[in-house]
């Protein structure tokens, strides 16, 4: 008998799937490496000058501000979703933690077109937060948040927060509760106990957690987009400038491989600095 | 005693930074749902007069309406798609030994850390070269590729935690391995596969991105709509819209977490 049924009919889909999509990715590759012919939608020859216009200030600042966002915005939602994610898994309640997994996960699926929309009307200079803090009075002149890089970082750590949360829970709910229970009786208080054990044995929650809204920020258009509005750029709105406002499709490529070359190597240097941290937990 | 005290406050301080971060989580929410009722057409904090007119008028927005029914035509076709090729590559993962099975499944979760909108230009660059372009296959295709790992990793997660004893003895009873995977897996897998397909379906529904690559003017989906109309309109129409989709997501999630429970989908449960 088979010991293995249906492998090559459950695989076959799956194997067609991965090919699509190599293809795809192959397919900005090759673009990266052609000229790009002013006017025409067709590449022209083969040609390094992409990566070479890379260099430029203006693109190597475009990266530099991008990797800065992408850093804040996954330590400040490490550190905002921490807290929520202890409290996800170590609450005993059923309801809070039905009421706490479906405000976590909700805005997960809300989609970045609606929460960017949100945060417009939430930080905008007629909008909520300067509303009330000019009718209070602690306020004269409207805080400027819009257009600033700390307005899509704000709405940036929003919109990842949830995937930090559920990734820093799966971190958190698989450590064995008796390390913990075996540094109170010894006599540990709950931040000892918190900072030597729990907080040591979630790394690789954390780990995954940061490389995931690292990733993810990166990943990001409208919120810089919309909330940034052309003062905050990061590589996704210089992509789709360059390709749908000037058509210049090779050097929109040379920019996804670039910055997909930037990301491997960044989460590539965060992983190898965690290594360590990763080793603490028990043998 | 004062260890108790101090472990009392302890406690005060980390629910109170609890439910501050749940602020922060809701606040955008509840904000967009008092612009959305606000009568004037500018944004006025707190709003003078109340009234249900940006519903009407997001509702009967021919923009909003094709992008409903084009992110509909789109999301159940993704959706599937990536259930079935999900759902049987999973269990392939799970059960058999294959070659290259490592890289598969690397390539097939790649999605989840590489960028949106390189996908997307790699699908619309390759939708031009073979003159796909404008249709809806290309913008199904990218999605498939999108949601996968979804599916994959809710499938996998219910494979894990399914006992395989009922299989082992409907096969010694005698039972073919296709009638084993009809009557037996699958009834088992149904929790598993009802969420892959429903965070497969809400996500390619939601997604914009790669979205705004791909779809043409004919195919333009809800959320590439909705920017666009934040582009070009202030008016709280948007609003109005947004409190419609916070409302229907959150009433699925809230489904979801009643009859397939989130934690264990999410593997999130306390071990001990």
């Amino acid at each position: 008998m088979n010991p293995q049924p249906f492998l090559r009919t459950f695989t076959a889909p799956a194997v067609l799937c991965a090919f699509g999509f190599l293809l795809a990715l192959a397919a900005v590759l090759q673009f990266s490496l052609r000229a790009y012919v002013p006017g025409s939608l067709d590449p022209g020859g083969f040609t390094l000058a992409n990566f070479t216009d890379l260099l430029k200030p203006l693109y190597a600042r475009v990266f530099f501000d991008t990797v800065v966002i992408c850093f804040l915005t996954a330590v400040s939602t490490l550190i905002v979703g921490y807290p929520l994610a202890y409290a996800l898994v170590r609450t005993q309640s059923a309801v809070i933690k039905s009421i706490l997994l479906v405000i976590v996960v909700t805005p997960l699926f809300l989609g970045e077109v609606v929460r960017t929309y949100s945060w417009i009307i939430v930080l905008g200079n007629n909008g909520f937060i300067n509303s009330v803090l000019l009718n209070v009075g602690i306020i004269r002149q409207p805080i400027q948040f819009m257009f600033t890089t700390f307005g899509v970082v704000v709405a940036l750590v929003h919109v990842t927060m949830p995937v930090m949360v559920i990734m820093l829970a799966a971190g958190l709910s698989h450590i064995d509760r008796d390390y913990q229970r075996a540094a109170e009786s010894l006599g540990a208080g709950p931040i000892r106990v918190f900072l030597t054990v729990t907080l040591p044995l979630s790394m690789p929650g954390v780990v995954a957690g940061v490389t995931t809204a690292f990733a993810w920020t990166f990943s990001a258009f409208a919120t810089p987009q919309l909330i940034g509005g052309g003062r905050v750029n990061m590589i996704s709105n210089l992509v789709y400038q360059l390709g749908f406002s000037s058509f210049n499709f090779p050097f929109a490529a040379s920019l996804c491989v670039a910055g997909l070359a930037l990301t491997i190597v960044v989460l590539s240097a965060l992983r190898l600095v965690a290594r360590p941290l990763e080793n603490i937990g028990p043998h | 005693m004062p260890r108790s005290t101090y472990q009392r406050l302890l406690g005060l301080i980390g629910k109170l930074a609890v439910v501050l971060i749940l602020g922060f989580l809701v606040l955008p929410a509840v904000v967009v749902t008092i612009a959305a009722f606000n009568d004037k057409a500018i944004l006025s904090f707190p709003p003078q007069a109340w009234s249900w007119r940006w519903f009407a008028k997001a509702i009967a927005y021919q923009d909003f309406r094709d992008g409903f029914r084009n992110g509909l035509i789109v999301t159940a076709w993704s959706s599937t798609i990536a259930l079935v090729i999900g759902a049987m590559f999973a269990f392939a993962l799970h059960r058999y030994r294959f070659r290259f099975k490592k890289t598969l499944e690397a390539v097939l979760l790649s999605p989840l850390v590489i960028p949106h909108f390189t996908v997307g230009l790699g699908f619309l660059i390759l939708a031009a070269q073979i003159g796909w372009n404008r249709s809806y296959a290309v913008v199904i295709a990218c999605h498939v590729v999108l949601v996968l790992p979804f599916v994959l990793r809710s499938v996998y997660v219910s494979l894990r935690n399914l006992d395989q004893s009922y299989e082992r003895a409907a096969a010694s009873l005698g039972a073919s391995p296709l009638r084993v995977l009809v009557t037996i897996t699958l009834p088992l897998l149904v929790p598993g596969l009802v969420s892959g397909w429903l965070f497969a379906a809400m996500l390619s529904f939601n997604e914009f991105t790669a979205s705004l690559f791909v779809t043409a003017q004919r195919t333009q989906t809800l959320p590439v709509a909705m920017y666009n109309y934040v582009r070009e309109f202030a008016d709280p129409s948007m609003a109005a819209l947004s409190v419609m989709y916070i409302a229907a997501t959150a009433a699925l999630i809230v489904f979801a977490n009643a009859y397939l429970g989130l934690g264990k989908v999410l593997n999130i449960e306390q071990s001990r």
